[in-house]
């Protein structure tokens, strides 16, 4: 007899989902890096590396620092820029039939509604993932994302220029993810993703020096799934939108702890770097495992840590 | 780019000297599509912590989809790539990047500094297909004798002039290995490839500079990824405006196309 597969597919806003796995932003490129590794028709989404209004160079070498289980990284946002997004970058995506959600960042709100609006014109972007880590260089360069008032802007901006879903993606360097979270939602976002990196840094003993050039960078890997789960169940006690788990995903097993923990979906990154894999790896075994339960379908996952 | 992942059965192990070993290992596809200069990330053991993969180049292909590295534990990371053993596997990813650009020239000085010799034998290899044998010059430097001397043994096993310089003198000249560059001389168009520490190739690079000769550098860096995705690997270009990235652009660049700090 054939075993029945379960159903995988989620729902962001409007946008339908095959499976609930991505890829993160900046851990894989712009996708084409990873076409002879891993077969892209079959993931959930991709999500390509944060893309600004101009080109940016990036922070001095060096960029990263290995931790215990962990990485930190400092690569300033270096990215192509909108144009060369659009005519090096999508062309090969175009034709990759998985959806591409497109990260953005921005010095200004204004930024971030420029390129809500072109990227609209682009029926290849499903939807748009707000990088709200980045400092807002008109209110002295506070991150946009510590603030409930800024994410709330610069949310309703991307909203207002943008048809299809926004996602916002949480900083966890903050004293209440939550009324960050609540602040996008009551803006108009379609969903939150959770968690950025973590601020950290680390010193070379031999030389007396921090051992990024930025001497602070962001903290990923299997280290921070405890802080990324912790924060994913406390967002889905007070927004009603979808919400989206990230931080140290490694194995089917830690996305399925997200997925209980109240996430519909799940981004891999660091990981990515480790094992090219990951992504296909953990796709199949979230269906193994609802098979192995008897669950017919991924929604009898989601949140079920939570129920009484 | 065609980049495999292949978990590779380790069919030799050679210790070569007190911290460096020589891993060959059965990796067909990536052995079929590599070029000298080219590197591949290794998997540092199967669990947590060290996370990061770790490069290293490609030191040779053989026949039957051989691949060989060598690895000079540094580190906890190199510690456990180098305590596998025969009939293990090695999680090995590549072949990644860009490597040497050779043909056009009439002589060619290999230099080579510790284990920076890694990938110039692979290259020394190709060489030899289109070239004589007097139009290549291998140059070793290290700091002492063990570190060199079976590497040495192995360009010479081929046929090739090598010349080899230590720190402490117990082998060749006494002094770096651009002493030995100092007295070369060619009519015809040079190129000089380079692989070793960063200060050894800020020095070649000067040298083949001053004397005319073209010069191509691998260089190292920390990096995370391997595939151009975590930009992590970035290093100034020579115009000091903006960055290239070791794995994707690199490993072996021009030596005129980035800043020498």
């Amino acid at each position: 007899m054939a075993v029945e597969q379960p159903d995988m597919k989620i729902s962001i806003g409007s946008l339908r989902l095959r499976n609930p796995v991505m890829t993160a932003s900046g851990t894989f490129g712009y996708g084409e890096e990873y076409g002879s590794l891993v077969n892209l028709h079959r993931l959930g989404a991709i999500i390509v590396k944060g893309i600004s209004l101009l080109p940016r160079q990036g922070t001095p070498p060096p960029r990263i620092a290995e931790t215990a289980c962990g990485m930190l990284n400092a690569i300033g946002l270096e990215n192509v820029g909108l144009e060369s997004f659009l005519s090096e970058k999508l062309p090969f995506l175009q034709g990759i039939n998985t959806p591409l959600i497109v990260n953005i960042l921005g010095d200004t709100v204004q930024d971030y509604q420029q390129l809500a609006a072109r990227l609209d014109e682009e029926e290849k972007v499903a939807a748009l993932e707000v990088n709200i880590s980045c400092p807002n260089v008109k209110q002295g360069g506070v991150a946009f994302g510590t603030d409930p008032g800024m994410a709330h802007a610069v949310t309703k901006g991307v909203r207002q220029h943008f048809s299809r879903p926004v996602i916002v993606k949480l900083s966890p360097n903050v004293t209440d993810i939550t009324g960050i979270a609540r602040a996008a939602e009551e803006a108009g976002a379609d969903a939150v993703s959770l968690i950025n990196t973590l601020l950290g840094m680390a010193i070379d003993i031999k030389s007396c020096q921090p051992k990024l050039a930025n001497i602070f960078g962001g903290l990923s890997g299997p280290a921070i799934k405890p802080i990324g789960l912790r924060m994913v169940w406390q967002v889905a006690e007070c927004v009603s939108i979808p919400i989206i788990g990230i931080g140290g995903i490694t194995t089917t097993e830690d996305a399925i702890e997200y997925i209980l923990a109240g996430a519909c979906a799940v981004q891999v990154g660091t990981t990515n770097f480790i094992n090219p894999r990951a992504t296909e790896e953990i796709i199949q075994g979230i269906g193994a495992f609802l098979v192995e339960n008897k669950m017919a379908s991924i929604q009898d996952l989601i949140g079920r840590a939570r129920q009484v | 780019m065609q980049a495999y992942q292949q978990q590779a059965e380790i069919v030799n192990t050679e210790k070569v000297t007190g911290d460096i070993y020589r891993f060959t290992v059965k990796a067909p596809d990536i052995a079929a599509d590599s070029k000298p200069g080219q590197f591949v990330m290794v998997r540092a053991g199967e669990g947590l912590d060290p996370l990061l993969r770790r490069p290293f180049s490609i030191h040779q292909v053989a026949e039957g989809g051989l691949v060989q590295i060598l690895i000079k534990v540094i580190g906890k990371g190199t510690q456990a790539i180098a305590s596998l053993k025969l009939g293990q596997n090695m999680d090995v990813l590549g072949p990644l990047g860009r490597g040497f650009v050779h043909n056009t020239m009439q002589e060619h000085y290999l230099v080579g500094g510790g284990i920076g010799v890694a990938p110039l034998l692979f290259l020394a290899r190709q060489l030899l297909k289109k070239n004589e044998s007097s139009a290549i010059k291998v140059l070793l430097g290290a700091r002492t004798k063990a570190e060199i001397s079976t590497l040495a043994d192995d360009f010479a096993n081929m046929g090739l002039g090598v010349q080899t310089s230590t720190e402490d003198g117990s082998l060749g000249k006494q002094g770096l290995v651009t002493d030995l560059m100092a007295p070369l001389y060619s009519k015809n168009p040079v190129m000089v490839y380079a692989c070793g520490p960063y200060p050894m190739l800020r020095a070649v690079a000067g040298v083949s500079r001053d004397r005319g000769w073209a010069c191509q550098v691998s260089l190292e860096t920390i990096m995370a990824c391997g595939l151009g995705a975590c930009l992590g690997c970035a290093v100034l270009r020579a115009d000091m405006n903006g960055y290239v990235h070791v794995c994707k652009d690199g490993p072996v660049f021009d030596a005129d196309d980035v800043a020498w700090l």
